[in-house]
């Protein structure tokens, strides 16, 4: 089982991310948890200066932007 | 450079829509549909350009060069200029706070970073480079920057490290200087061109309605307000002007794509450029929903501090823009 996070305090980019996150896990059919982490202090402890910010498995993926579905699909592959 | 779409513009009110040059409405229908293709031009060119610029910024390789060197004040200095170059987006001013803390670098110096990041965007200079030329958009930037050394180097004076909120303290008392950098994204500029050019796109139509509204306000003014028409109330002799500008702009919060070609009209009509360069920068720099996310961060007091000192400098460099421009 996967673990994906998106680290973000609520700006539309990291809703962004979230939804994208979410439809390619659907389409993808892979059993993996969401989650979408707003509390600034969690978000910290990654150590990380932009947000939104794709964390899968506990390692930080993508930071700073918004990356495509096919980007998001190649990570979890 | 504009010169096309000024006669775009002519071509489309005085030619095919009929209306009379010189009078109010065709006028101000002139004027709108002008700057707003120009705005939108530039728009998304300096959005895309600064993408580039972002795409590529070593903000990790800052924070740590930052945090290892002593610059001898040259560190406002820097970390000023880096809030001009980052976007702003509000909700990662937060974590970028919490990052220089982490990495150890001074209360002030990350001040200096906070004042100038809301001030000085792609989206404030591009639309300030339509409405007001080069001179004056330099002038802006740099003006901002400085805002930034002086309020961060004022409130490095002043013992804040108290007043921030305790889970921030116990962070900066484990401050660590070195830090590892992350996995370097491995994509060629031509592939990351598409999701940059992507993104201006979508910043550009995140302000468009404010483009459209601030011009379209400006426009009506342009065309019905008489010329000088402010002059009469607040010249460049009134001493109070600025000090009330600047504290009615502090709560405000708009958009700069909507603020500035109201302020264009402003000027045009008697108001002087250093009182509304100042508006400009409270209302752009300081606002009521960037305290609110500040207070994850900052006691309330801390939080009043900082706008004071800001509200101030602003309010002096009004005064310093009036006698030399």
């Amino acid at each position: 089982m996967r673990s994906i996070k998106i680290l973000g305090t609520g700006c539309a980019k990291c809703k962004q991310v979230e939804a994208i996150v979410r439809s390619t896990v659907a389409e993808m059919g892979i059993d993996a948890t969401v989650e979408k982490v707003e509390d600034i202090e969690k978000i910290m402890a990654y150590d990380v200066l932009v947000t939104p910010v794709l964390v899968i498995d506990e390692v930080v993926k993508i930071k700073g932007r918004v990356p495509s579905g096919t980007e998001v699909k190649a990570l979890l592959a | 450079m504009f010169d096309w779409i000024q006669h775009f513009a002519n071509w489309l009110i005085y030619g095919i829509a009929g209306f009379t040059q010189g009078t109010h409405l065709g006028d101000a229908l002139n004027f709108f549909v002008y700057d707003t293709i120009k705005i939108l031009v530039l728009l998304l060119l300096i959005t895309f350009l600064m993408g580039i610029v972002n795409a590529y910024f070593p903000i990790d390789r800052i924070r740590n060069f930052l945090s290892r060197n002593k610059l001898y004040g040259g560190e406002y200095l820097i970390a000023s200029s880096f809030g001009a170059v980052t976007p702003f987006c509000s909700c990662s001013s937060v974590p970028l706070f919490i990052g220089f803390v982490k990495g150890g670098i001074p209360l002030g110096v990350t001040f200096a970073f906070l004042v100038t990041s809301p001030l000085v965007n792609e989206v404030a200079v591009a639309i300030f480079l339509g409405m007001f030329g080069l001179k004056t958009t330099v002038i802006y930037v740099v003006s901002g920057i400085l805002l930034g050394v002086v309020s961060g180097f004022i409130l490095s004076r002043m013992n804040l490290e108290p007043l921030l909120t305790e889970w921030v303290r116990k962070i900066q008392a484990n401050a660590e200087q070195e830090r590892e950098a992350f996995e370097l994204e491995k994509k060629s500029f031509f592939q990351r061109l598409p999701d940059i050019g992507k993104e201006s796109f979508g910043i550009v139509k995140s302000v468009f309605a404010y483009v459209i509204l601030g011009i379209g306000i400006g426009a009506a003014m342009h065309g019905y307000v008489p010329e000088g028409f402010f002059e009469t109330y607040i010249g460049k002799d009134t001493w109070y002007a600025v000090p009330l500008a600047v504290i009615l702009g502090v709560p405000m919060y708009a958009n700069a794509a909507g603020i500035v070609p109201i302020i264009q009209v402003f000027v045009a009509k008697g108001i002087p450029i250093g009182t509304s360069l100042a508006f400009m920068m409270a209302v752009v720099g300081l606002s009521i929903p960037e305290a609110t996310l500040l207070k994850k961060v900052m006691t309330g007091k801390l939080i009043a501090i900082f706008f004071g000192v800001v509200t101030v400098c602003i309010i002096l460099s009004g005064y310093v823009f009036n006698v030399i421009l």
